[in-house]
């Protein structure tokens, strides 16, 4: 196990041999978390993925070419120029498919997915087997490798990654619009083919200079990622490009670091799992659309229904109970309140219980349950919204008065301040005059034998 | 081929000749011999249109009638296998800057990341055009548009947190923007509240007292002459067209519907006759 000095040197690229390497690997993933942002929103993912897995017969026979010549086979530049054209050539096929034939998109996606990843795989073992080269080490554009790096090769991924973000700010409307609306787009005059070849162009691009250090096969979880994680904590496009640059930048430099300290790790395996950890993270915590602050807000919501329910029953209790008289604050028996709603006396139980707790009951007999003063505020107030609101259902609404209660009794949770002051004048010529009024039908339980 | 064509035109207007004697250059929207087919199989068929200026036109028809694509042949969005369609008396690529375009709702992803304001603003992207970003002045109108579909005060809202009625009204405002002289509208009364179908009444009925166009495609047979003043009824073919009271007759909606109303009147018929 490296210790923590090394691990230190690592982290903060004092290490010279890996310093290169991770920085390259930061900056891929910014521009991966750019470029999978707009393909994620264009829901070309599955493209994606068959595009990656299309570049392997490219490196292969651009091997094979670069040994005829005379070379080692192994520069980096001719290798990735020809993934690039066998990714190129993949997705051609694929459009090719897409237009001549009435197969279905993801088909067309298989078929060149598995077609040009075969071939790739085959014409590696042959170009192994060729005299007086020596192809060990590609093999590592599958799976990822963080091997030392010539600054030149630095320089490419550097200048690439960089061009490819700048693209993506630049084209930012015009590739928003075709996200979102591409019909729309292309009636309003915009080339939407050319913005698409641009879009699948860049996703080349970031796809091929990510296959040394992430591998074909991992590359797409690299793009797609960080802009899915993003996605929880904003609902904004602007916010939501820079947190999938953030989170693909961190883990570019955290695997491609913690890869480096670990030989023995794929390092394209280490840099997704770190970017699959920080979607977890931000599926779980993240505040637009997390699962644990959307949970709190449901229950905290929830909370609040029952509460105003209980208040609410209880109010028309007493109602019936004074009859014409005005209504007043007094004991009743708690099996009333079980014949109100379809509550089981566990429910009841726990939410009496959290009634206590908030001040809204005073203590009383065993079988009784008696409102406190600002129980008994508060509940007129919650019988008033719900009546205006019932009524404002009934009379603009074209709703039968027996289907309203249902209705009201879900949306009056939500209503703010501003809307029942907008309901109270609606209704100002019947309403006003009393502080609850009468409920629009009838209080008796139907269900009641 | 083309200058021949150029040459010979006044003395022996040829099938496509670009302006025919009867299309005033004015017309909003004129459809010549359009025919359009999908995979061989014809979805629209001799189309012969033309629509006058500042008219409120409803296109009416069963489902698979083509209305949609009709719209979205005018548009370019589709290719043609015969005819043409003219804007004004150009085509669409020479007159786009004068048609504003209201696609179905449901075309597009609603939980998509931004705001009804930023929809909106869609509508001027033409006008500020590659590169640029949306300015303030574009933004005050976005939000005037949004002011005057009623839902100015959801301007920063994510769109999926908007109704079905208020997403329908934000892509009204993206039209707006586009302040154009021809509206086509893909179904805006589909699935919107009472409200939102007021809403967007008031709004065409604006629209064309300032002199615009709109070619609304609808599907509420029995609102269909209080909103439209003129009317298409189509259904491959145009069937009918002209002014509502006089296009909106039995006979010609027997023609457009064919056996499914035949049949729901049979059954009214029967109804009534039933004594009881």
């Amino acid at each position: 196990m490296p210790d923590l000095r090394e691990i230190l040197e690592v982290l903060l690229l004092q290490n010279y041999n890996t310093r290169l390497v991770v920085l390259s690997t930061t900056l891929l993933g910014i521009a991966a978390g750019l470029v999978g942002s707009f393909l994620l929103l264009r829901k070309r993912s599955l493209m994606g993925d068959a595009l990656s897995h299309a570049t392997l017969p490219g490196v292969a026979i651009a091997f094979a070419v670069m040994v005829a010549l005379g070379g080692s086979g192994k520069s980096l530049p001719g290798l990735l120029l020809g993934a690039t054209l066998s990714g190129i050539a993949g997705v051609a096929t694929m459009l090719l498919i897409r237009h001549t034939t009435r197969l279905r998109d993801d088909v067309a996606m298989g078929f060149v997915l598995s077609v040009f990843f075969g071939v790739g795989v085959a014409s590696l073992r042959m170009v192994q087997s060729m005299p007086g080269a020596s192809a060990a080490g590609l093999e590592s554009f599958i799976y990822g490798k963080t091997a030392s790096m010539v600054s030149s090769d630095f320089l490419l991924i550097s200048l690439v990654a960089g061009l490819s973000s700048l693209a993506c700010l630049l084209f930012l409307k015009e590739f928003l619009l075709l996200c979102f609306d591409d019909g729309f787009a292309a009636a309003q005059g915009w080339p939407t083919l050319f913005l698409d070849v641009l879009l699948l162009g860049l996703v080349t691009a970031v796809t091929v200079i990510g296959l040394q250090s992430v591998g074909l096969i991992l590359v797409i979880a690299f793009l797609i990622t960080p802009p899915t994680a993003a996605r929880f904590w904003t609902q904004r496009l602007i916010p939501m490009l820079l947190i999938a640059a953030l989170i693909g930048g961190i883990s570019g430099w955290l695997g491609a670091s913690l890869s480096a300290l670990t030989p023995q790790l794929p390092a394209g395996a280490v840099i997704v799992i770190v970017a699959a950890l920080l979607f977890v993270l931000s599926m779980i915590f993240a505040p637009a659309r997390g699962v644990i602050p959307r949970w709190i807000h449901q229950s905290r919501l929830r909370r609040k229904v029952d509460r105003q329910h209980l208040l609410r029953a209880a109010y028309e209790i007493l109602e019936v109970q004074a009859g014409s008289a005005p209504v007043v604050n007094e004991p009743f028996p708690l099996a009333l309140l079980l014949t109100k709603r379809s509550w089981t006396p566990r429910q009841l139980r726990r939410i009496l219980k959290t009634a206590r707790r908030e001040d809204h009951l005073e203590p009383a007999a065993p079988d009784k349950i008696l409102l406190s003063e600002s129980g008994f505020g508060e509940a007129s107030r919650a019988t008033r919204n719900h009546r205006l609101w019932e009524t404002y259902l009934i009379q603009y609404a074209d709703i039968a008065p027996s289907h309203v209660d249902r209705d009201a009794d879900m949306v009056e949770h939500i209503l703010g301040a501003k809307l029942v002051r907008q309901l109270e004048a609606y209704l100002s010529d019947h309403d006003l005059a009393l502080p609850v009024p009468p409920s629009p039908h009838s209080l008796e339980p139907s269900a009641n034998p | 081929m083309h200058t021949e064509s150029l040459n010979t035109q006044s003395t022996f207007p040829t099938r496509h000749s670009e302006a025919r004697p009867e299309h005033p250059p004015g017309i909003p929207l004129a459809i010549h011999d359009l025919t359009v087919a999908y995979h061989r199989k014809p979805v629209l068929w001799d189309i012969e249109l033309n629509i006058p200026e500042g008219k409120l036109v409803g296109v009416v028809g069963p489902n698979g009638a083509g209305k949609s694509t009709l719209l979205k042949a005018c548009l370019d969005l589709v290719p043609l296998s015969s005819g043409w369609a003219h804007i004004y008396g150009k085509p669409y690529r020479k007159n786009r800057h004068r048609v504003a375009y209201v696609p179905q709702r449901e075309s597009v992803d609603w939980d998509f990341p931004v705001n009804a304001i930023d929809v909106v603003a869609m509508g001027a992207y033409r006008r500020v055009g590659w590169f640029r970003r949306v300015g303030k002045a574009e933004n005050e109108r976005a939000m005037e548009a949004l002011e005057q579909v009623g839902i100015g005060h959801l301007a920063r809202r994510q769109i999926s947190q908007l109704s079905g009625g208020q997403q329908q009204r934000v892509f009204l405002a993206r039209a707006l923007m586009q302040d154009a002289d021809l509206y086509l509208m893909d179904e805006p009364f589909a699935a919107v509240d009472a409200a939102t179908e007021e809403a967007i009444v008031d709004l065409l009925r604006k629209l064309s007292e300032r002199g615009k166009t709109c070619l609304v495609v609808h599907h509420d047979l029995a609102t269909v002459t209080t909103y439209f003043d003129w009317l298409v009824l189509l259904n491959m073919r145009v069937v009918a067209d002209g002014p509502a009271a006089e296009t909106f007759t039995r006979d010609n909606l027997q023609k457009t519907y064919g056996g499914k109303l035949s049949l729901l009147e049979k059954a009214a018929e029967a109804l009534r006759s039933t004594p009881h």
